[in-house]
């Protein structure tokens, strides 16, 4: 990855190809084409697929979407949290324990205060604690990242089964839809795209705003120094650690709403291990989407479409006396595409790495 | 080191007890009460132990050639599987060979399903945590599809009938045999590892695949070959608790055994002979637990605040440090990166 050029030098790049774009502009658009075709192709077959199995008929495409976003929503937010560790050189692969424990922890507070907002913000807050554990072991302690991640796993298993108690209820429902006035009465699209739950409408905003910090501002070019080569960063003064426990605990808090979102907005309570391996499925979708939120989208998008067909296959009655055929379809898909289509993904540089001043 | 680190989390899991209402002596009592009192429980503890040991060598395993496997769960159910299915399937046989045998197979479908992460990474870069992951949900739908509808026993309950007894690993006494076996497979790992060529070339690679490939070995056999042995010892596993504790194969089966290997290779630091005495810590845990739960009324979730913790304090050596105010930097480290 090529790191951004400074500012001037970049607002000038950023004029010469608005100029180069209007010159060139069909010859581009052909040559993006033909380097993305495995992806257009795969796309147009999706879209096919869609309509045949919902028979062409516009309410079943329309369900089968929005469950595909339902789906993603999880995903994508596990996704962002374990880039913008990544970003930064931790490896997060206890996203799994931070959702279950912010799952856990938002519905009890949810379900103790009886508003839906405070046990969101408990959920991301739960989160953010959990993130910290992460950087105080793995880059204050310089512990291992790996066995971090593991720790916060177990524990997270264990604390919430250990102190959660059965027959508790949220008073006010799990969150309800929101309509974007008149844009969610478009066909298909509106329906699809702005008749949310607030969680949902929260991530579709989150994703374009990450990227642009990410890529656009100072602290996403320090980030990504830090994750590349940290001993670098850390002679032009910026502080390795300091940028690294302020990722890795935003990106719990990231983690946090994800988990907010399945006891509070999915399902409306908690279960024991409600997660269900969606955390370490997001970060097939962060590999995906080769570390940027804007493919991460796209990955979690596929793998939420993968989940959203077994529905469509119940209902056209295709495998319904062998449901775990049905079953096995996102994880086969996830497998194939990583196969198949990513290649060979490259991670930021440095992660895996405990740093230390020497 | 790593002594002091279970004790530090025992000490600590004594306070979170009494936070919680109950009394820590009481409890520790009835754990070492459940686990290791008389011969009847010491045989519990090391059946509990036996998959554990199993699970925890084939993460190890996995390790040294820098290989992250968390796919112990699939590959141990489809052993659990195929054993249970050559143990009720083939009849009229000696228990001489009916038995080994049946383990054979298990452990050949484990090790099949283990070379497929390997052969993705080795030949298109797929980073194994995550296919290790997605297989593992895949062969739980599998064994569950050939359970209700190959293999399946008559009757309402989903679940292969039982095996030949010539199938049996006989209990020596109230002890599993099924142990002693673990035992010799985990000194043949540590044999394997130390003294031959083939352990030599799965560490280099470990260490550095850059280095190993310029000296000549060949980086993508190795992963393969090593996610297949790591398969193997898992699915050895699952051949294990069928046909010496369970009898046959049922759905639900150990569920979340996989992560706990893990916790038992990074507890023994990846050493083939440390992961014998972790695996028999941890299945202690499990097998007093409930007694635990009889007795002083605490939750067994508890073992895995335990767990969790011994885990912290393995991984951070640097807070054990404090306590024992040693010098010497003994880090332990297993993160690669994700790189392809």
């Amino acid at each position: 990855m090529v790191l951004k050029p400074e500012r001037s030098e970049r607002a000038f790049r950023f004029d010469y190809l608005g100029f180069i774009m209007s010159v060139n502009q069909t010859k581009d658009i052909k040559q993006f084409f033909f380097k993305k075709r495995w992806w257009v192709l795969t796309a147009v077959l999706l879209a096919f697929f869609t309509l045949w199995t919902a028979e062409f008929e516009q309410a079943n495409t329309t369900s089968v979407l929005v469950s595909t976003l339902r789906h993603s929503t999880p995903l994508v937010l596990g996704a962002m949290c374990g880039l913008l560790c990544e970003r930064s050189g931790v490896i997060n692969i206890g996203i799994e324990g931070q959702m279950l424990m912010s799952a856990w922890g938002g519905f009890m507070v949810a379900s103790a205060s009886g508003s839906l907002l405070i046990g969101v913000f408990a959920g991301i807050g739960i989160g953010m604690m959990m993130g910290g554990v992460l950087a105080g072991i793995s880059v204050g302690l310089r512990g291992d990242q790996i066995i971090a991640g593991t720790v916060i796993n177990i524990a997270a298993i264990g604390i919430t089964s250990f102190f959660f108690s059965l027959g508790r209820t949220l008073p006010s429902g799990k969150a309800q839809v929101i309509k974007l006035g008149p844009l969610a009465d478009i066909p298909v699209a509106g329906r699809v795209l702005f008749s949310n739950k607030p969680i949902t409408f929260l991530t579709l905003l989150m994703i374009p705003t990450l990227w642009f910090l990410l890529f656009r501002t100072k602290w996403g070019l320090r980030t990504r120094a830090v994750g590349e080569h940290p001993s670098a960063a850390e002679t032009v003064g910026i502080s390795v650690i300091g940028m690294r426990y302020f990722n890795v605990i935003i990106g719990g808090g990231i983690a946090g709403l994800a988990g907010a979102y399945l006891s509070l907005e999915a399902v409306g309570s908690f279960e024991r291990g409600m997660t269900n391996g969606k955390g370490f499925v997001a970060l097939a979708v962060m590999i995906f989407g080769r570390w940027n939120p804007i493919g991460a989208w796209g990955a979690a998008l596929l793998f939420g479409y993968s989940s959203a067909i077994q529905t469509q296959f119940q209902f056209r009655d295709w495998l319904t006396n062998d449901p775990q055929f049905i079953g096995i379809i996102p994880f086969v898909v996830t497998i194939v595409v990583l196969a198949g289509f990513v290649g060979r993904a490259r991670p930021p540089a440095s992660i895996g790495q405990p740093y230390s001043r020497e | 080191m790593p002594i002091f680190a279970v004790a530090l989390a025992i000490a600590t899991g004594a306070i979170i007890i009494a936070l919680s209402g109950s009394s820590p002596v009481d409890a520790y009592k009835a754990l070492i009460e459940g686990s290791l009192s008389d011969s009847k429980s010491i045989g519990r503890t090391l059946e509990k132990a036996t998959p554990l040991v199993m699970g925890g060598l084939a993460v190890a395993f996995a390790f040294k050639a820098g290989l992250f496997n968390i796919g112990g769960q699939g590959q141990l159910v489809f052993g659990a599987l195929i054993a249970g299915a050559v143990g009720y399937g083939i009849t009229g046989l000696p228990w001489i060979i009916h038995t080994p045998l049946a383990l054979l197979a298990g452990a050949i479908a484990g090790a099949m399903w283990g070379a497929i992460p390997g052969i993705l990474k080795a030949s298109r870069g797929a980073h194994e945590v995550i296919t290790t992951i997605m297989l593992n949900f895949v062969a739980l739908n599998m064994t569950d599809w050939l359970a209700s509808k190959v293999w399946r026993e008559e009757g309402v309950i989903v679940r292969t009938p039982h095996i030949e007894s010539s199938a049996e690993i006989p209990r020596w006494g109230e002890l599993p045999t099924g142990f002693f076996l673990a035992v010799v497979i985990a000194f043949a790992c540590w044999y394997l590892l130390r003294s031959t060529t083939f352990g030599f070339e799965i560490k280099s690679v470990g260490l550095n695949p850059n280095a190993a490939s310029y000296a000549g070995i060949s980086v993508k056999k190795i992963i393969i070959m090593t996610m297949s042995i790591s398969g193997l010892l898992a699915a050895l596993g699952g051949a294990i608790e069928t046909q010496g504790v369970v009898g046959r194969y049922e759905p639900g089966f150990n569920a979340g055994l996989g992560f706990e290997g893990i916790t038992i290779a990074l507890l023994a630091r990846t050493h083939p002979l440390a992961v014998i005495p972790a695996a028999v810590l941890i299945g202690a845990m499990e097998a007093g637990g409930s007694m635990m739960q009889f007795k002083a009324d605490v939750s067994p979730e508890i073992t895995d605040i335990i767990q969790a913790l011994i885990l912290i304090f393995v991984a951070t050596p640097l807070v054990v440090r404090w306590f024992l105010s040693q010098k010497e930097a003994n880090e332990l480290s297993v993160s690669t990166t994700w790189g392809s």
